[in-house]
């Protein structure tokens, strides 16, 4: 389930496509919309891969790439965000400081640990 | 329901398209040639992000008041449907979409590879096919 290093790019690069392709399908799907306000993408599926994508209402972008044959993973990356992210990183006092002054990845071993049980909870996981 | 059918060539321009519903936002023909650009992109780029080695580009794109099936073919032309989230396997219509390309654009003497489809025979029916689609389901 973890998509780091399989592509042969660094995790910065990749990280870059990844935020590329989501934030054009982003546009792209809210252009087409007839109703205004629709929350983006669910998921897109290639013959390899799906990538389930969640946005939480301040613009923090969720990402999972799982087998293609998976149903939705909506309500697990609701729960990533409100229950391990919300709890263990914005809850914690040292991580706002970090992210004030610029962009710095998640490096908290709780979340980091909750987050690896939680997805290895989920049905579908082998 | 079969809501619209865009085509897009090799090199990211598009075709061909037509709205068969107003389930969707209505776009300028400036929109839609963008649009299709930036689906070109971004379908070469979900190949290469592909956790899994050899993946194809997109095959599906699902969002909560639509769906977009992308086929493309072995030559690079795709072909993509835009259909209701619930729409059973639009994966076959997409192969008859390219089954009447075949007949009705690639046979014509007068149509020339890589500019805009604009043949009524192939207009006609795709309409067809569609309206037979979207009648059963």
């Amino acid at each position: 389930m973890q998509a780091t290093g399989a592509t042969g790019m660094s995790l910065e690069e990749e990280a870059k496509l990844v935020y590329g392709v989501v934030f054009s399908l982003r546009n792209l799907v809210s252009k087409l919309s007839a109703k205004p306000g629709s929350d983006g993408f669910i998921s897109y599926r290639t013959s390899t891969y799906k990538l389930h994508y969640f946005e939480t209402p301040t613009g923090l972008k969720f990402v999972l790439n799982t087998d293609p044959h998976m149903e939705s993973m909506r309500e697990a990356l609701r729960t990533i965000y409100g229950q391990i992210y919300v709890e263990y990183v914005v809850k914690n006092p040292l991580m706002r400081q970090l992210t004030q002054s610029g962009v710095h990845p998640v490096q908290n071993d709780l979340f980091r640990g909750n987050l690896q049980r939680f997805v290895r909870s989920l049905p579908g996981f082998e | 329901m079969l809501h619209a059918l865009l085509i897009i060539n090799k090199a990211g321009g598009l075709i061909y398209n037509r709205d068969f519903t107003d389930g969707l936002a209505k776009l300028t023909t400036n929109e839609y040639l963008v649009m299709a650009g930036t689906f070109h992109g971004v379908h070469a780029i979900t190949s290469r992000i592909s956790p899994v080695p050899g993946s194809s580009g997109m095959e599906v794109l699902e969002t909560d008041t639509f769906k977009i099936f992308c086929f493309q073919t072995l030559t690079g032309v795709k072909f993509l449907l835009i259909t209701d989230p619930s729409q059973p396997n639009a994966d076959a219509t997409t192969r008859k979409v390219y089954e009447l390309y075949a007949d009705y654009v690639m046979k014509n003497p007068f149509y020339n590879p890589e500019m805009p489809i604009r043949i009524e025979l192939f207009d006609s029916n795709v309409q067809k096919l569609v309206r037979q689609t979207n009648a059963t389901g």
